[in-house]
């Protein structure tokens, strides 16, 4: 099944936030930010701003009713600065006007005096001076001091990755409407709504149950929306509370950009220790996270790093360190891979590291190392239905690896302005959120009398096709066509306390969710069934609309039975409710079994550098995938060939640069440029692997949002051996992302 | 008043000529599906099409609708995604659906209106050409395979399209409404625009002023000069091309005399910007923004161009090289405006090359960009241009380079010593699209690239 929402997209009747009809007499925000890193406000003078006609209020810390905190892991983030400023674009004041054109020009009309504080910009800096988020977190497995001293070869290195801009192409924007009795309905461009509803509630001084809100889907989210759409929906919320009239703020592109958090840039150091026959003994590393100037999601996104430091990998002896570094940069958050991939981009790196010294082909460090079925996570989860070496065998069986690297080696030779390179990337990521409470989730159903059903869970639509996923469950579950279900929206009055859309689980939490509430109504169904033809419950079906006895079609239409069971005052609606079973962490010995599963894969990657630019093009990446047993391929196979995409752009061409003062100068979409059509691979092939998939998994289908993200890491490798190919003595930093700038400067 | 048709529907509006034609499909018209991505023409969620009667054929190009002001749409038809909306989806539509092409959906729209203009253009299909329609749109979700096979499944699906009768074809093959047969009898009915009185500020395509003032422009009447004929023409000689100073990029490309002596022209222009905004962006506006990176001065620059300055009483002719005094600061005086560009038609022992390197290949500010024209006999150099943009606060001619390569012999040897000469003449400054070494590094590489481009010489042996 196509995605479900294609044919509103193709349209363009598919409504996003800024599309919501504007109820008459709305207002319009813009966010006041501060222009410097770091300081102590000594004044601000709104006057000007405020004289200018059709400036209704502008909102300070002052206005706040209840709390001025936003910080989700821990308090340290003020919604609106009182005092002290900690980044350039934290909001300070939101100006509200009659029109968006008011709203910013009174904006610029507001006058602050800053006293001027040390600005830090780099984790590493950071530390030294005890600038931590947190405690460091570290885990440790075998004797890593004993592992050191019976290893062969032992290499020490550096390697780096930068952030990385969202780039949802929907901005980020809430738009906040009063009801009657002072509650507030807030529509959000979020990924999270109960945590707008949670904080919102906390900085207004109201209960959960004052604040609803309501999505419709976003255009893009990658995690950007998972915590960082909370301020500008309270933002407009007390617009709404302190006015009493509907109040939308939409940030345009450039305050965007340089008010919200990124993927977190880290720095690293490694040291990893090899046999005599290339077996990984011992690896060591201190991760140095940018946290920006508050926690946000960094806590959870250090831990990811540590979960997944050893990729697909088994090291028996490890010791892995990882500091979130607090510095002068907006807060950086949720990204796609949610630190993994940083995680993941050392161990390459080191593996690429080894093999250049050792002169062997980093495959062989990598295929000698794969994880196996049995062998235990530097976390203490034993790796369940392990299906790397399958996957490497059949990458090898199609695409002939050895015939790659002489068709390569053979180009190289004879060509001296264009060198080729290749990678392979195998991934294992881990499924759940990491922490085990969040791991829940709930769906409910309604069964009109006219036998069409309305669907709400707690997942909300982002282009990953979940609506769709959900639609599946129910019309499979039922019988019935796909036209008589609706996904509603995701709304915090239908489904309470939800976890935000994240972590790739949403599919398996909410759709086992919705499994469930269907098998409970068809449970009632089915007796109903099963009293007026007198037959026992296990011979009812459903299918095709119809009900079936015995597997043979009856007369009686899925409509007929609804009503039937409707006269019957047979209850019609049903909540599910699903908490993954099995999984638990242990924070006290960073010991335990904290994903449901692991996906698997495998990338091929291709390149070919013009040496006398420095520039790149992609022949080709060609993957191997572990789907389990697909629900949807379509939907799944967009998630892989955009994730590489993503990741390959993190790799490549994205380049975040602040200055020194802490000013982000790759601010706008001509200064940040994500992959275009014509960046991306000339092929991308992607093989679906026949695997059992897993029972934790929404129908054995295996999860698919993050995992794909991680094979752009090829991309950086493959350059690096064209590079390698023109110029055997270049001294490359292992230092992503690879620019045309580093290429260019590597080859001469 | 400003009149056109949005759509299927006539409008009359009296909103300032400065102001943003997104802001109206939204706003005004409450067409919302029209997306706003970045408001710097960017990202393409906002591209509509814009169409007028030429010869009696409709030509339809994409453009950014966030960079577009009212004024240059006057008397032209405007379609929204909306107006290609018909009761069913159209074969476009249909390959978006079938090819998962679109995930969040945000930008699909824009890439649909887009490939729209591909159907629509009056050229026999091909897949480049699709592509090439939807450069200057940006998708963060499908990592674009879908899109390029929804691209070739239009291609396949217009092989047979009569591009004597486009229109008609598209109607009977249900990939646009019908009304749009209709479209030029209405448009040579509506009133010219009145002019009213203007602040005086010059505005071409808009896609630099509106990305540096937009707050500053939307509130304005403007003078516009894109759609002047007085300043929109190319006429030739037998030594000399004259280019009317409104004249886009695109209008170059569709030039068969131009493209007859620039025969690599399509390949280079594809380097610079995006299909939708080479459809807006003019000659004039690249050569006055004076960016010290902007693509087709160094273009033109290398070719030894004059330009045409006048005001109501007196006309000059300079240098385009004599043009930049310093940064952002241009030999122009306050009512004058640049009319001609006039280039000397290269020789046939000429020889021209644009090279250019940014982050992203496509649709990116360079690095540092570069052009030569090289008369060539014998293999003795007689005359060499060079230009260099990005290497210092001017768009650059590399006068001392250009003057030491005069008379020498084309070899390797002569090439490593006017790349010293070419390092003495430029002063790089690190900044977000490079650092000074690299930037340095660059100019030469592209410098040595002119020369392995032209003439073979091998500069690595």
């Amino acid at each position: 099944m196509k995605n479900i929402d294609s044919k509103g997209h193709v349209t363009g009747k598919s409504i996003y936030l800024d599309d919501i009809p504007t109820i008459q007499g709305t207002l319009y925000a813009a966010v006041y930010s501060s222009p410097s890193a770091h300081g102590i406000i000594q004044s601000v003078d709104y006057s000007k701003a405020l004289a200018l006609f059709g400036v209704e209020k502008i909102l300070t810390f002052d206005d706040i009713k209840g709390e001025n905190q936003i910080g989700g892991i821990f308090p340290d983030e003020e919604l609106l600065a009182e005092k002290e400023v900690h980044f350039q674009g934290q909001p300070i004041a939101v100006v509200i006007a009659k029109s968006e054109s008011i709203a910013f020009k009174a904006r610029k009309l507001i006058e602050i005096d800053i006293l001027e504080k040390e600005v830090i910009i780099d984790a590493r800096e950071a530390q030294k001076k005890g600038q931590l988020i947190m405690p460091p977190r570290i885990f440790k497995s075998g004797n890593l001091d004993l592992a050191w001293s019976v290893c062969e070869y032992i290499f020490e290195g550096r390697a780096s990755s930068n952030g990385q801009e969202h780039l949802y192409l929907e901005t980020q924007g809430a738009y906040a409407i009063p009801l009657e009795n002072g509650n507030i309905k807030i529509s959000s461009s979020t990924q999270g709504p109960t945590a707008v509803q949670r904080a919102a509630a906390k900085v207004l001084d109201v209960g959960m149950h004052n604040i609803e809100v309501d999505v419709v889907r976003l255009g893009g989210g990658f995690g950007g929306k998972e915590d960082q759409a909370t301020p500008w929906a309270i933002m407009a919320a007390m617009g709404v509370q302190i006015l009493n009239k509907p109040v939308k703020l939409i940030l345009s592109r450039m305050d965007d950009m340089k008010m919200t958090g990124k993927r977190h840039p880290y720095d690293s150091d490694y040291k990893i220790g090899l046999s005599k026959d290339f077996k990984i003994l011992a690896y060591e590393v201190h991760f140095y996270q940018n946290a920006g100037a508050a926690a946000d999601l960094s806590p959870a996104v250090l831990g990811r790093t540590l979960f997944h430091a050893t990729n697909a990998y088994h090291i028996p002896n490890t010791r892995l360190t990882a500091y979130s570094c607090k510095t002068n940069l907006p807060p950086n958050t949720a990204f796609r891979g949610f630190g993994g991939p940083q995680g993941m981009f050392v161990i390459e790196a080191a593996l690429a590291h080894a093999a250049k010294k050792l002169k062997i082909s980093t495959h062989i460090l990598q295929k000698k190392n794969l994880l196996k079925t049995g062998d235990e996570f530097p976390y203490g989860q034993i790796a369940e239905g392990v299906v790397l070496n399958k996957l490497w065998s059949d990458l090898d069986s199609k695409f002939d690896l050895k015939a790659v690297e002489n068709r390569i080696h053979n180009f190289n030779q004879e060509n001296t302005y264009s060198k080729k390179g290749f990678s392979l990337m195998p991934i294992a990521f881990g499924i759940s959120f990491t922490k085990t409470p969040m791991n829940q989730a709930r769906a409910l159903v309604h069964i009109y009398s006219d036998g069409t059903v309305g669907i709400s869970t707690g997942a909300v639509e982002m282009g990953q096709g979940v609506n769709t996923k959900m639609l599946q469950i129910a019309a499979s579950s039922f019988g019935i066509h796909p036209n008589k279900v609706k996904l509603e929206t995701t709304n915090t009055t239908r489904v309470a306390n939800t976890s935000p859309t994240a972590a790739s689980a949403t599919a398996d939490l909410n759709g086992k969710a919705l499994l469930k509430a269907c098998t409970a109504l068809l449970e009632r169904l089915k007796n109903s069934v099963a009293i007026k033809f007198d037959v026992n419950i296990d011979n009812v079906s459903f299918e095709n609309d119809l009900v079936y006895i015995d597997n043979v079609p009856t007369e009686m239409t899925w409509e007929q039975l609804v009503d039937q069971a409707f006269l019957e005052r047979v209850c019609l609606t049903e909540n599910g409710h699903y908490a993954t079973p099995i999984i638990n962490f242990d924070m006290e010995t960073q010991k335990g079994h904290p994903f449901a599963y692991h996906v698997f894969g495998l990338a091929l990657t291709e390149v070919t550098v013009d040496c006398l630019r420095g520039t790149y093009e992609f022949d080709a990446v060609k993957i191997i995938h572990d789907f389990g047993k697909s629900m949807n391929p379509s939907v799944d196979m967009g998630q892989i060939e955009g994730g590489l995409v993503q990741g390959m752009g993190w790799m490549t061409l994205e380049e975040i640069r602040y200055n020194k003062e802490g000013r982000l100068l790759s601010n706008t979409l001509s200064a940040y440029k994500i992959p275009d059509i014509y960046a991306v691979p000339k092929e991308i092939i992607v093989y679906p692997v026949e695997t059992e998939g897993s029972e934790m998994a929404i129908l054995k289908s295996k999860a698919v949002g993050e995992p794909p993200l991680m094979y752009g890491i090829g991309a950086y490798f493959a350059i690096d051996k064209a590079v390698m190919a023109f110029n055997p003595n270049a001294k490359l930093e292992m230092s992503a992302p690879f620019t045309a700038e580093k290429v260019l400067m590597g080859l001469y | 008043m400003i009149e056109f048709i949005l759509n299927n529907n006539k409008i009359k509006t009296d909103k300032p000529n400065g102001s943003l034609l997104v802001d109206f499909i939204r706003e005004h018209q409450h067409l919302k599906g029209t997306k706003i991505g970045c408001r710097e023409g960017d990202c393409g969620a906002c591209t509509v099409l814009v169409g007028e009667s030429k010869k009696g054929k409709m030509e339809y190009q994409q453009i950014p609708s966030c960079l577009t002001p009212m004024g240059n749409i006057s008397n032209k038809h405007v379609v929204t995604i909306e107006g290609l909306n018909m009761e069913s989806l159209s074969p476009v539509q249909q390959s978006f659906v079938a090819e998962s092409g679109t995930q969040c959906g945000f930008c699909t729209p824009g890439f649909v209106v887009a490939l729209s203009q591909y159907c629509l253009s009056h050229k026999a299909s091909n897949y480049d050409n699709a592509i090439a329609s939807m450069s200057g749109n940006i998708c963060r979700c499908t990592g674009y395979k879908p899109i390029e096979k929804t691209a070739l499944h239009v291609t396949k699906a217009l092989k047979n399209k009569d591009t004597d009768q486009t229109i008609q074809w598209l109607v009977d093959h249900k990939y646009i409404p019908t009304y749009f047969n209709a479209i030029p009898k209405r448009l040579s009915e509506l009133k010219k625009e009145i002019k009213k009185e203007t602040s005086g500020i010059l505005v071409g395509g808009g896609t630099d002023l509106y990305v540096q003032k937009h707050e500053h422009l939307i509130d304005l009447e403007v003078d516009l000069i894109s759609d002047r004929p007085d300043l929109k023409y190319i006429k030739i000689d037998d030594y000399t091309f004259y280019l009317g100073s409104a004249l886009t990029v695109t209008d170059l490309l569709e030039s068969k005399a131009f493209c007859g002596i620039f025969s690599k022209l399509s390949k280079q222009m594809k380097l610079i910007s995006s299909a939708m905004i080479r459809n807006v962006s003019t000659l004039a506006g690249n050569f006055v923004n004076a960016s010290p990176i902007g693509d087709m001065t160094a273009f033109f620059i290398a070719l030894n161009a004059r330009i045409i300055l006048s005001n109501h009483k007196t006309t000059r002719t300079i240098l385009l090289k004599d043009f930049y005094k310093g940064y952002k600061d241009l030999d122009l005086s306050k009512n004058e405006i640049l009319t001609e560009i006039q280039i000397d038609i290269p020789k046939v022992n000429g020889h021209f090359n644009f090279e250019k390197v940014s982050k992203r290949t496509h649709l990116d500010i360079a690095s540092v960009n570069s052009a030569a024209l090289i008369i060539e006999k014998n293999g003795i150099i007689e005359k060499a241009h060079i230009s260099a943009g990005g290497v210092g606060p001017i768009p650059l001619y590399l006068e001392k380079t250009s003057n030491y390569l005069q008379g020498k012999a084309l070899t390797k040897e002569v090439i490593i010593e006017a790349n010293e000469i070419l390092q003495s003449e430029i002063s790089p400054i690190s900044d977000i699209r490079g650092s000074e070494k690299y930037k340095r590094l660059l100019l030469r590489q592209l410098f040595f690239a002119h020369f392995i481009e032209l003439f073979q010489i091998n500069l690595l042996g």
